[in-house]
């Protein structure tokens, strides 16, 4: 089927190049950091994790959100997610290879990566991490690729599928659990020291994974005459603005927790991301204006995507509606949960985090392989389709 | 055939690529084993100087680990004489230089092994 | 019963027997640190040592390497807590890197708010909020660190010291995520350079770069008989007491039974092998 990407106009094309001279600049930016050190990141020994394992976390929950497309079509036979859950398996194997990528690129010994496999360590959740996420992105190469041939071939897709699509359902709330687990089973870190992170995670997931869905169905529909259906579209955004409040309502249940309990350590990190964090007195607040961004775009897409007039009517603002709550779950969890969780260090001293130029390269780079290669499986899943209607 | 021109240039770059190796060395004659400069002060290693050309590397590794995660840090006894299991405390005591002895063998096979990224080779 | 309910029931089903085997994992997993502690309790009730199954070790921890720390005679000589540092850093190679963000560290001083911020005072005495003491790795007896490791890089030896292996450390940093004491340093870049040649001590490697590093308790000097590089460069001050706390006779022991001691964040469960007398 791969004969479906080879053919395209010039738009994809131009696409496509575009994305391949950043994935050069990426490729460059990371022969430097692999020369030196990682010390060309913003990183310090104090925030000993940054955008990286930021942009991780927030890829996993992009994979495992394709499940709010599977769970509904294969579990409660909702048809009209006919169309596009080919889109969110997709979607899904994107997202895990970028979550692959950025490990990789974080690790200060990254020829020694197979050490994990090599000396495998049920005690650690990285371990327990790298199993789901590579039985995830092996489940959905095979469902999506078995599932697309049959459906080129016009036949029933074989029943043994099923069985991996079943087991695909649990994997996709593993690998954010489990992606949950690598913060909240950490003594010492208060923000992160949380029983709520796994379903704040999922929740943000099933909102910011369906939400670029249908901002690429929607992309699809006018760039590659795909059209995913109304009712299908409607369903998904339905999901998003509960998946969305559900976030929210996490998040304000560490506010209270905080706040009411006035636990220096449970409101520390929350200062800094909110309001301000003061300490001998200096405030420490450079991550205050994205997470301001956050509640604002937040706001501002659930809005678009509840009033009638904007969801239904104009997919303009349905599009700007779903990128916003993308956004600002991006701003939430790829940036502001990782960095905050190391404010105050154990000795009770605040270093704050800048990325390094080169750092910030190299995740656009990885960002672009992420993207070239969705481009490549929404082709041939589009072309596809295309064929059958032909 | 189809496109046979194409397909006939594709082969002829992919072999040539394939072949640089062969073709990059014409004309220079095959390198001889590098000539080692051997200790002064000692006749005898752990084992035989065969079997520690072959396998050095695992010995290392075998005395690593040993060492360093079950602390077993007895020596090796050789016909009486005893060796600690120490790259810098052992094996640099008679192979006293780096450039003569572990980088010759090391640059003819294009191995880069990272004992000396940390480990500190004798001064020379 | 339709077809679509039975198809449900089958999932359930096997979700079920999926979730119990995790539960079971889970103990099995959690196990091996838990027996650590109940083990240590023991030990430390029926005075006397016992061999502890260890979790991700190669071998069991058989003593409990231990340091007393009297934070009274540093203030007493305010050159001795630089002293131990410098034994310390220059026996083990530690680069002297100016760039904060990249330093590397084994053993510091620091002041008492930093090492005890779980013990916030408005109305500190005088002497703490002057005073510095030296604080490094707790040699914790359950160590998050370790737990934590993906490739059992770090990991406790025969004598429950937490021991980084620097040949198969990838690097990932969680080790540093998961310390609550702050003791370990990344090598963001080749530590070489940050060395003096002539200070070097020949007789320890340095690091590459994009390893984790700590304190090691001197492992390498103990082995030897000799005591740690910091508790010599004490002299006979007795300001920091190093031996076996699972054996009853042990300096330290006397002395823990002698003096009121406290440890660095005890309600974490991570059992500190520092001990300090304030």
């Amino acid at each position: 089927m791969f004969e479906k990407a080879l053919k395209g106009n010039n738009y994809y094309w131009m696409w496509l190049a575009f994305l391949g001279l950043i994935i050069v600049i990426g490729f460059v930016s990371y022969l430097r950091q692999y020369f030196y050190g990682l010390g060309i990141t913003g990183m310090s020994r104090d925030v000993s994790w940054g955008l990286y394992i930021a942009q991780f976390t927030f890829l996993v929950g992009v994979a495992a959100g394709g499940v709010m497309l599977v769970l509904p079509y294969y579990i409660h036979n909702f048809r009209q997610f006919g169309r596009i859950t080919i889109l969110g398996e997709f979607l899904a194997i994107a997202a895990l290879l970028m979550c692959v990528l950025f490990i990789f690129v974080d690790l200060g010994q990254p020829l020694r990566a197979f050490n994990v496999m090599l000396h495998p360590t049920p005690s650690s959740m990285l371990f327990w991490d790298m199993c789901v996420l590579l039985g995830y992105m092996f489940l959905n190469i095979l469902c999506g690729w078995v599932i697309l041939t049959a459906e080129r071939k016009q036949v029933a897709p074989p029943k043994w599928i099923y069985l991996f699509v079943y087991i695909s359902i649990p994997f996709a709330i593993s690998i954010h659990t489990v992606t949950a687990m690598l913060y909240c089973g950490l003594p010492g870190r208060h923000f992160w020291l949380s029983a709520i992170i796994a379903p704040r995670f999922l929740a943000s997931a099933f909102a910011a994974g369906p939400a670029l869905i249908v901002v690429m169905a929607l992309i699809l529909k006018r760039v590659a005459n795909f059209d995913a259906g109304k009712e299908a579209i409607d369903k998904m955004v339905t999901i998003i603005i509960y998946a969305a409040i559900a976030n929210m309502f996490f998040l304000s249940l560490e506010f209270f927790v905080g706040y009411y309990s006035q636990i220096p350590g449970h409101m520390h990190s929350l200062e800094y991301l909110f309001f301000g964090l003061e300490h001998h007195g200096h405030v420490y607040n450079n991550l205050v204006p994205f997470m301001w961004a956050f509640i604002l775009l937040f706001l501002v897409g659930m809005a678009l995507l509840c009033y009638p007039a904007t969801r239904k009517g104009n997919d303009l603002w349905l599009g700007v509606g779903c990128a916003s709550i993308f956004i600002a779950f991006w701003l939430d969890k790829g940036i502001g949960f990782v960095l905050a969780g190391f404010l105050p260090n154990p000795t009770n001293e605040i270093t704050q985090y800048y990325p390094h130029l080169n750092e910030l390269l190299i995740a656009a780079g990885v960002w672009a392989i992420g993207f070239f290669v969705l481009t490549i499986l929404y082709k041939i899943a589009i072309g596809v389709e295309h064929e059958i209607e032909a | 055939m189809y496109n046979g021109g194409k397909i006939i240039t594709g082969l002829v770059i992919f072999v040539l690529l394939v072949t640089i190796p062969v073709w990059y060395n014409r004309g220079t004659t095959a390198r001889s084993a590098p000539e080692l400069v051997m200790p002064t002060n000692a006749k005898s290693c752990v084992l035989p100087a065969e079997e520690m050309r072959a396998k050095h590397m695992q010995l290392l590794n075998v005395w690593r680990d040993e060492v360093v995660r079950t602390g077993d840090t007895t020596s090796i006894v050789v016909e009486g004489k005893a060796y600690p299991k120490s790259l810098q405390l052992n094996c640099m005591e008679c192979h006293t230089s780096k450039v003569n002895f572990c980088d010759k063998c090391h640059d003819y096979s294009s191995v880069t092994p990272y004992c000396w990224d940390c480990h500190i080779a004798p001064v020379e | 019963m339709d077809k679509k309910r039975r198809n449900f029931l089958k999932i359930a089903g096997i979700s079920t027997l999926a979730g119990l085997g995790a539960t079971t994992g889970l103990g099995r997993l959690v196990g091996g640190a838990q027996s650590a502690v109940a083990a240590t309790e023991e030990a430390a009730t029926a005075e006397h040592g016992n061999a502890i199954e260890q979790n991700a070790g190669d071998t069991p921890c058989v003593n409990r390497y231990g340091m007393l720390i009297d934070v009274r005679k540093f203030r007493e000589d305010l050159s001795l807590g630089e002293r131990v540092v410098r034994a310390c850093h220059l026996e083990h190679n530690v680069p002297n890197i100016p760039v904060k963000k990249d330093e590397i560290k084994w053993i510091w001083m620091t002041h008492y708010e930093n090492a005890f911020p779980e013990q916030p005072h408005l109305y500190l005495d005088q002497t703490n909020v002057e005073f510095q003491l030296p604080i490094l790795c707790n040699h914790c007896d359950n160590p998050p660190c370790v737990r934590v490791c993906p490739t059992k890089a770090t990991f406790r030896d025969a004598n429950g010291v937490v021991i980084m292996d620097f040949h198969r450390c990838i690097g990932c940093r969680f080790c540093m995520a998961a310390c609550p004491y702050g003791s370990r340093s990344f090598n963001w870049s080749d530590p070489r350079p940050f060395l003096d040649d002539a200070t070097m001590n020949k007789d320890f490697p340095t690091r590459t770069r994009g390893v984790v590093e700590k304190c090691n308790f001197c492992t390498e000097r103990t082995r030897l008989g000799l005591q740690p590089a910091c508790v010599e460069a004490c002299g006979d001050t007795k300001a920091i007491v190093f031996g076996n706390l699972n054996d009853p006779d042990s300096e330290i022991r006397q002395m823990l039974k002698q003096h009121h001691t406290v440890q660095r964040n005890p309600s974490l469960g991570t059992f500190p092998s520092v001990f300090y007398i304030v």
